[in-house]
């Protein structure tokens, strides 16, 4: 093992990490604006309004990531109307169009674990809070929400790191983050063992980190399910 | 509409069940033996055991991939030169995309069979070994069909992941399905037509899988009895 060309290229590792960083924080965040109205929509009684939301979540959970992000990147160039769009700059961008596949792939992901969690709503907790007159909107604020995004909260944590390792696939769209700063030193030196090996390290450190993380959140914010010792 | 691909894009997605197949064959191989160690008495298999697990877990697919096919790479020829081998080996992208997604998933399916294995009442086996059927038998007759029932969903949600990851295959050169579909997307300038071809295809896999480990879960319930709502 020859580890002196992977410390030379440690600016190409640390760029890669900021790189991997950010898809993955904006991508979570996005989608999680998008699943919390979509989650609610998925579980409200009318078939014209969780239907198309069914499909929505159907479809994404059906078909490879890799799929969607070629679909955005390079299949949306087919079509004239979107060269001539104002969208087209973006569009054009990897960056823009694996930040969009990440964000709705993950969208659909967390729709499905929050409207899973408002389903598992105690029956008591609904009553309670109509007995005690609450309105609609009361109900989904004060009760509904809180009591199902805390319930929601280790399967998103999962979907989380999950989140994590798909954003290597943007080295795949010419990318240059974490796995694609590892491509890149394994074409130059040809060390394909000591490039993999780094990058896989740096992922599990931030794996882990990123578990550690959930975990105190957790312990915060679902303390009153803890067992009592 | 496909321009005369579509017996090519068929072709590939047979490669591409090919290859969730024989991997999943090693996964469920890994898994059970992984579930084993874990179980044992013995500190150091269960040592090994959650070591492979959270290290693979931690590390994106791709990477591992890519590690496999340019480590192999490697790794092969470096040991063909010492025995004496002149010529230059390719690794197989189908084997090493099979043994890279074996490995990974055997890790999840270690943690369903050992959660499986946990689930049965150990009634069960110390009735079965009271009866005079030795360990293999208890093992072959009595546990396993029964723990089969307790992985099932899990096992089930694996699959689907195993087959949607297989399509980073092509990103190692495999000629499945992806890849073909690139290849057309290539020639005829639609990419967005084939890449949704591809879609609609791992869309029917994942759809008819669904559907089967209804039925198969359904039959590996018979005489269970539901509690009722």
């Amino acid at each position: 093992m020859n580890f002196e060309p992977i410390f030379e290229s440690a600016s190409l590792y640390a760029g890669g990490l900021v790189v991997t960083l950010q898809l993955l924080a904006i991508s979570l965040v996005l989608g999680l604006a998008a699943a919390l109205p979509l989650a609610v929509l998925r579980v409200l009684p009318s078939r014209w309004v969780h239907g198309p939301v069914w499909l929505f979540t159907y479809v994404i959970r059906g078909t490879p990531l890799l799929v969607q992000l070629f679909l955005i990147y390079y299949g949306l160039a087919q079509f004239e109307a979107v060269r001539e769009s104002f969208a087209w700059p973006w569009l054009q961008s990897a960056w823009f169009c694996a930040c969009l596949a990440f964000a709705i792939n993950t969208s659909a992901y967390t729709t499905e674990i929050i409207a899973g969690a408002l389903r598992a709503t105690p029956h008591g907790e609904l009553e309670a809070a109509r007995a005690l007159g609450l309105t609609r909107v009361q109900l989904w604020r004060r009760i509904l929400l809180p009591s199902a995004l805390r319930r929601a909260l280790p399967a998103y944590g999962n979907e989380a790191v999950l989140m994590l390792h798909a954003t290597s696939l943007a080295s795949v769209v010419t990318l240059l983050d974490l796995t694609g700063a590892a491509r890149e030193v394994n074409a130059r030196f040809y060390l394909p063992f000591e490039a993999f090996l780094t990058a896989g390290a740096i992922y599990l450190v931030v794996t882990l980190a990123l578990v550690g993380a959930l975990h105190g959140v957790e312990r915060r914010w679902l303390a009153h399910l803890r067992p009592r010792t | 509409m496909l321009h005369g691909y579509a017996p090519a894009l068929l072709n590939g997605s047979l490669l591409t069940l090919a290859l969730a197949l024989a991997s999943l064959a090693l996964a469920c191989l890994l898994g059970l033996a992984f579930a084993a160690a874990r179980l044992s008495r013995s500190r150091a298999l269960q040592a090994l055991s959650l070591a492979y697990t959270t290290l693979i877990r931690g590390v994106p697919d791709l990477v591992l991939m890519l590690l496999v096919f340019f480590g192999g790479q490697l790794a092969v020829n470096a040991l063909a030169q010492r025995l004496g081998h002149a010529d230059y080996i390719d690794v197989d992208p189908f084997i090493a995309g099979t043994l890279t997604i074996g490995f990974i998933f055997g890790a999840y399916l270690s943690e369903t069979f050992r959660g499986a294995f946990l689930a049965l009442p150990a009634g069960q086996r110390e009735a079965a070994l009271a009866c005079g059927l030795s360990r293999a038998q208890t093992l072959r007759r009595i546990e396993l069909p029964q723990m089969l029932r307790h992985a099932l969903p899990a096992l089930s949600n694996n699959w689907l992941v195993l087959v949607k990851s297989t399509a980073i295959v092509s990103v190692i050169g495999l000629n499945d399905m992806m890849l073909r579909a690139t290849q057309a997307a290539g020639a005829t300038r639609e990419p967005f037509v084939f890449y949704a071809a591809a879609a609609l295809i791992y869309l029917a896999i994942t759809s008819a899988s669904e559907l089967g480990f209804k039925a198969l879960q359904r039959k590996a319930s018979v005489g269970v009895r539901a509690g009722s709502l």
